[in-house]
């Protein structure tokens, strides 16, 4: 196509992209400047570089809002939810992908719709279900709410993966003796790996960065997840923007760092599932 | 739960419709309700056409693609309330932010935030910003499954930049366009995260949406069942929203 169009027409797509990628780029590269600045140069000019690099913003910031504590919390909740919806959900997935009966066009339709229900409307009753069973402040409690949450996602994701094994695979890991289990675990599950990671990264992704459920389930501040300390940090130290930016670089930092490692599988993954972050 | 009195601690009791009724005689429900309805026609416009309109110039632009595309993603992929907090405190606000640096420049600018003519819109442009590359992403994903052949013949006839589109780009990824809105739609409803972070739905309700209204009646009011009515007024749009989904779906499948 680049041979057939004008270089105009090519100068200025290019002109254009650049143009909404410096967009993109622009909060972040202010939130890289200002985590290491003084809360006052950030008031005196906001867009200025750093007249000195402020690293003890990061150490402050890992102790003010005991970052540590936190981030080991969203590792254990997030790390429980993803074991959860890959074990449960891929044997789900295969059983819909398995027989098409009229039952399990019901099923899929139950899922579809349960994506599209607010939150709201289960969050309030699960809470003082929750509160009478004491897991708040729980957060491998939480995971369980997580799993939940982002099964149908994983469910769908995964249910293409099993429909485009050939049949024929099985059937003949079925003429060689091989009983149900056995298929799933040993022929069909490996054939399958790749969409189960995809759906490990896209639900570990979206549970680390979600923000209403955990706020509402992790209450004290030892419990709490990273995104909802920071969140409450906002709120401390609300002139300190040198600090939460800092904050908000190592709570981003895993995320962003593994997405740069597989962006491929993220953005495939992030396509196929069509799920907001 | 929407037909029971129940403050989270004694027995609920059934009160039938009471909690709609107690919904609906509340001015602040139609004023989320109406703000829910300028979120929705906001994002199916704006991010759809610039997501439409990167993704095809990713077609054009051979060199550099996956460094554009990793680009518009990354904001997908930074949690949204780092990104509520670096609007709020690197560019809305008038100490700390962008908006405070026009001062240099003589021109005194309130926080957006704070101003209820602005509000929903300062919340809706860090969700814009935040989702567009995710819709930029997906779009030219479904581009490059178009007939290059078709393309090609398309430059070779003459047609301009603006007319590939309008003939055969946009034809050409329809089914995706049609998910991709009816999707917008739902989320639009259940905008939660930003306009809480950003403005717990203030100043005087004017970013208030359905979700963070329900959000009030049950946390700051203890009143579950308008909370439920609420939330059922949200589910009520996205089945039909599914319920339209389901049947183009079934539609484009017999053809």
């Amino acid at each position: 196509m680049n041979q057939t169009l004008g270089r105009g027409t090519i100068f200025i797509s290019y002109f254009i992209l650049a143009v909404a990628a410096v967009i993109a780029l622009f909060p972040p590269s202010l939130m890289v400047i200002s985590s290491l600045k003084k809360s006052t140069e950030i008031v005196a000019n906001p867009l200025a570089l750093p007249s000195a690099l402020q690293w003890n913003n990061f150490s402050r910031a890992w102790t003010d809002a005991q970052l540590g504590r936190s981030l080991l919390n969203s590792t254990e909740t997030t790390g429980l939810a993803v074991i959860l919806i890959c074990s449960t959900c891929s044997l789900a997935a295969y059983a819909l992908a398995q027989r098409t009966g009229p039952g399990l066009r019901w099923i899929s339709a139950y899922l579809l719709g349960t994506t599209t229900l607010p939150i709201q409307l289960y969050l309030f009753p699960l809470y003082f279900g929750f509160a009478h069973l004491g897991l708040i402040d729980n957060v491998f409690a939480l995971s369980f709410v997580y799993a939940a949450v982002f099964s149908p996602f994983a469910i769908f994701l995964l249910r293409t993966y099993f429909l485009a094994i050939p049949k024929e695979l099985e059937e003949a890991a079925v003429i060689d003796g091989a009983n149900r289990w056995q298929i799933f675990y040993n022929v069909l599950l490996p054939l399958v790996s790749p969409g189960i990671l995809t759906v490990a990264l896209i639900s570990g992704l979206n549970i680390w960065n979600e923000f209403l459920i955990s706020s509402t389930f992790l209450q004290s501040h030892d419990q709490q997840t990273a995104v909802v300390r920071f969140y409450t940090l906002g709120g401390q130290y609300s002139s300190d923007w040198g600090e939460i930016m800092a904050a908000a670089i190592l709570i981003v930092a895993p995320a962003v760092g593994l997405f740069l490692l597989m962006q491929r599988r993220f953005i495939q993954g992030m396509a196929a599932g069509s799920v907001k972050g | 739960m929407a037909f029971f009195e129940w403050d989270g601690a004694s027995t609920p009791a059934f009160v039938g419709l009471d909690n709609f009724r107690t919904i609906f005689g509340d001015p602040v429900f139609f004023s989320a309700l109406f703000n829910n309805i300028k979120w929705t026609v906001i994002f199916l416009t704006i991010p759809i056409a610039m997501g439409l309109g990167a993704g095809s110039l990713l077609l054009v632009a051979r060199r550099g693609r996956t460094f554009f595309q990793v680009v518009y993603f990354l904001p997908v992929i930074i949690a949204t309330v780092v990104v509520a907090r670096v609007w709020q405190g690197m560019i809305y606000n008038p100490e700390s932010g962008l908006v405070g640096w026009f001062k240099f420049y003589g021109i005194t600018l309130a926080d957006p935030l704070t101003q209820p003519p602005t509000a929903l819109y300062a919340v809706a442009s860090v969700d814009l910003w935040h989702w567009w590359g995710f819709l930029a992403v997906i779009f030219f994903a479904a581009y490059r499954q178009v007939d290059s052949a078709q393309i090609e013949a398309a430059v070779i006839d003459g047609a301009s930049f603006f007319q590939l589109m309008r003939y055969v780009l946009i034809p050409a990824i329809r089914p995706t366009i049609t998910l991709m809105i009816i999707m917008t739609i739902i989320w639009s409803f259940l905008a939660f995260d930003f306009v809480y972070v950003l403005t717990q739905g203030g100043p005087a309700y004017a970013s208030e949406v359905l979700s963070t209204l329900s959000y009030r009646y049950a946390f700051y009011n203890y009143t579950m069942g308008p909370a439920a009515a609420v939330a059922l007024v949200i589910s009520f749009f996205g089945l039909i929203a599914t319920f339209f989904y389901v049947r183009i779906q079934q539609r484009e499948g017999v053809q």
